[in-house]
């Protein structure tokens, strides 16, 4: 009897999904759901009771901080977005294109991976005595009298948390496109010569749509990341500025969780919404 | 007879570091002919072609065409077009927009660069294919747009890199004669890589073989075949037997070869049944390897099977003295 069931293919199909099936469930479903159950539950200054309530969100909605902060991660996610697109570009280009010897182009691949040996918070911290009043680029400006007082605005500003953000990031903007790049047949762009196209024109009609996949691959990464984040915002700009992460992790620090969870639930929406959105535009299913 | 629009290697030189690639090449093209560059893979064809195409640097040496050098001008500039060995299609676009692709680049407007492409279709019969993207076609279909958009640009001299070597052998056959008969019509030089002697002898006027770097022997197909100048050549080109006499080498056709009572002496060492003709492979004394071809009914007159001892005879007019 249990022979024949194992025989059965429907039922030996589901029992081969199934492990990932339940690692999905606790790992990643579960959670979510739990998030969504607190953010409706009430709280008091000393209390969290369970509830079925708005009022979560009807806070989070009603507060000019919400925007202000939602505004200021759109920000960071649409200048690093940028940033990271245009060194990314640049250097997977000059990987894929002008390096001729796969064994120098492996070698200068490794090399963008070598700083992620360390851990993002070491890459991070390590500007802080670079970037700081009395730091080497403010000392070595003085020195060669470009400026005369030190620049107040390269660390605990906005400049030094996107500076950050691309220092972390651009890798991930690197390898997709990279991946699709290597991927275009050199014949193409003597095709495109023979055409008649100067190098401007391959670069505009052949490399980047052949390439859009790897760029909107390494833009999700980047803006989930980017919006995703608090510690960068909060060791950057010595929390002087706030993001959407850094509303949760303070609500945390408060053990306000169902205020957290709401506004949990609000950012994941977001950012479901604004993959949504590139997903319309590129399909980078052949890509994975 | 030349004229202004001939094509011209003169003392074309390539050389990727210390490897010579092509050697002092030196040869006119004849404008409308349909040319074969003919070798085994590394005797320098593909280099010779892509320096012509401009895909690749002259080292030493130059290409005239229509009385100028081109040798240093861009690809499009220089009256030529290539059609590339896997076709090259921009997979992004649709056929159409494949055919316009160098019009588009020229700045020529939307209606007019569709209407020119719809003609190049028409002329390879694939009008009913232009809003297909290139991954939705056939490899014989690809062919034809990569035909369509290398002859958009309407060039003098149309350059074809192993344009068959993709398709099936069926597709192959078929497409080799509507290349000839477009060659025709269009009235422009075809110069097309191979190293398929049948392809070769099939489609061109003319027939330049070539062998570690440098011509081995140019001239008409028919005049190719039937008087190779090398060992080489005769080998390469096919149905020759090479013989070694007093006094030099010498080919004669393996159509011509006959078992005969008297003649050279040798042993059969394969018999191999044709149809129309059975193939006999002997070895002389010398140790030549010689295939005579048989006709049908002559060879079952009179079977022979490996081991049998035969004697070899050729009409002496057929016997060809080899240079080399």
């Amino acid at each position: 009897m249990g022979a024949d069931l194992l025989r059965n293919r429907h039922v030996l199909g589901w029992l081969q999904a199934a492990p990932l099936t339940l690692v999905l469930l606790g790992f990643l479903v579960a959670p979510i759901v739990m998030i969504v159950i607190v953010s409706f539950w009430g709280a008091t200054e000393f209390s969290i009771y369970p509830a079925f309530l708005w009022d979560n969100y009807d806070f989070l909605f009603s507060s000019p901080v919400t925007y202000k902060v939602f505004w200021a991660t759109f920000k960071y996610a649409f200048i690093t977005w940028a940033l990271t697109l245009a060194i990314g570009f640049t250097v997977a280009y000059f990987l894929a294109f002008h390096v001729r010897s796969l064994t120098i182009q492996i070698a200068l691949f490794l090399l963008c991976t070598i700083p992620f040996w360390t851990s993002n918070i070491i890459r991070m911290i390590s500007w802080i005595p670079f970037l700081g009043r009395n730091g080497i680029a403010n000392q070595t400006l003085i020195s060669w009298g470009v400026i005369d007082e030190p620049l107040e605005w390269l660390l605990y500003s906005d400049f030094s948390v996107i500076l950050a953000f691309v220092h972390l990031y651009t890798l991930f903007m690197v390898v997709p496109i990279f991946n699709t790049m290597m991927r275009i047949d050199k014949s193409l762009l003597e095709a495109a010569r023979d055409n008649g196209a100067s190098g401007l024109q391959t670069l505009v009609h052949v490399i980047v749509p052949l390439t859009t996949p790897g760029i909107m691959i390494g833009t999700i990464f980047v803006v989930t990341l980017v919006m995703g984040d608090f510690i960068t915002v909060r060791f950057m700009s010595g929390s002087q500025r706030a993001n959407v992460g850094r509303l949760i992790s303070n609500d945390i620090a408060l053990l306000q969780y169902p205020s957290a969870a709401a506004t949990a639930v609000v950012l994941l929406c977001t950012v479901l919404i604004v993959i949504a959105i590139l997903l319309r535009f590129v399909n980078i299913r052949k890509e994975l | 007879m030349r004229t202004g629009y001939d094509l011209e290697l003169v003392h074309l030189t390539k050389r990727y570091g210390n490897t010579v690639a092509v050697r002092d090449l030196n040869h006119v093209f004849v404008k409308g002919s349909y040319v074969c560059l003919l070798g085994p893979s590394g005797c320098g064809k593909s280099s010779t072609l892509r320096m012509i195409a401009g895909h690749e640097e002259v080292s030493e040496g130059a290409i005239v065409l229509d009385g100028h050098d081109i040798s240093a001008m861009a690809p499009a500039q220089r009256g030529t077009a290539m059609m590339f060995q896997n076709y090259a299609l921009f997979p992004h676009l649709s056929v159409r927009d494949n055919v316009a692709f160098s019009l588009r680049m020229k700045g020529v407007d939307r209606a007019t660069r569709h209407a020119r492409a719809n003609t190049l279709l028409e002329l390879v019969d694939m009008t009913a294919y232009a809003d297909r993207l290139p991954a939705q076609l056939s490899g014989g279909q690809q062919q034809r747009v990569a035909l369509a958009r290398a002859l958009v640009t309407q060039p003098k001299v149309l350059l074809l890199d192993e344009p068959l070597s993709a398709l099936d052998p069926f597709l192959r056959i078929r497409m080799r004669a509507e290349l000839k008969k477009l060659q025709r019509e269009l009235g422009i030089t075809f110069i097309h890589v191979t190293h398929g002697q049948d392809e070769a002898l099939a489609l061109a006027d003319e027939i330049v073989v070539m062998n570690n770097a440098v011509i081995e022997q140019a001239g008409p197909a028919r005049a190719v075949w039937a008087t190779p100048n090398t060992e080489f050549v005769a080998r390469f080109i096919g149905g020759h037997n090479v013989i070694t006499l007093p006094g030099g080498k010498a080919t004669v056709r393996a159509d011509a070869v006959a078992l005969a009572d008297t003649g050279l002496p040798a042993t059969v060492t394969a018999v191999e049944y044709q149809g129309a003709s059975v193939a006999v492979t002997t070895q002389t004394e010398a140790g030549d390897e010689v295939l005579a071809l048989l006709p049908e009914e002559q060879f079952f007159h009179s079977p022979k099977s490996p081991g049998d001892a035969v004697r070899l005879a050729w009409d002496e007019g057929r016997l060809h003295r080899l240079r080399a």
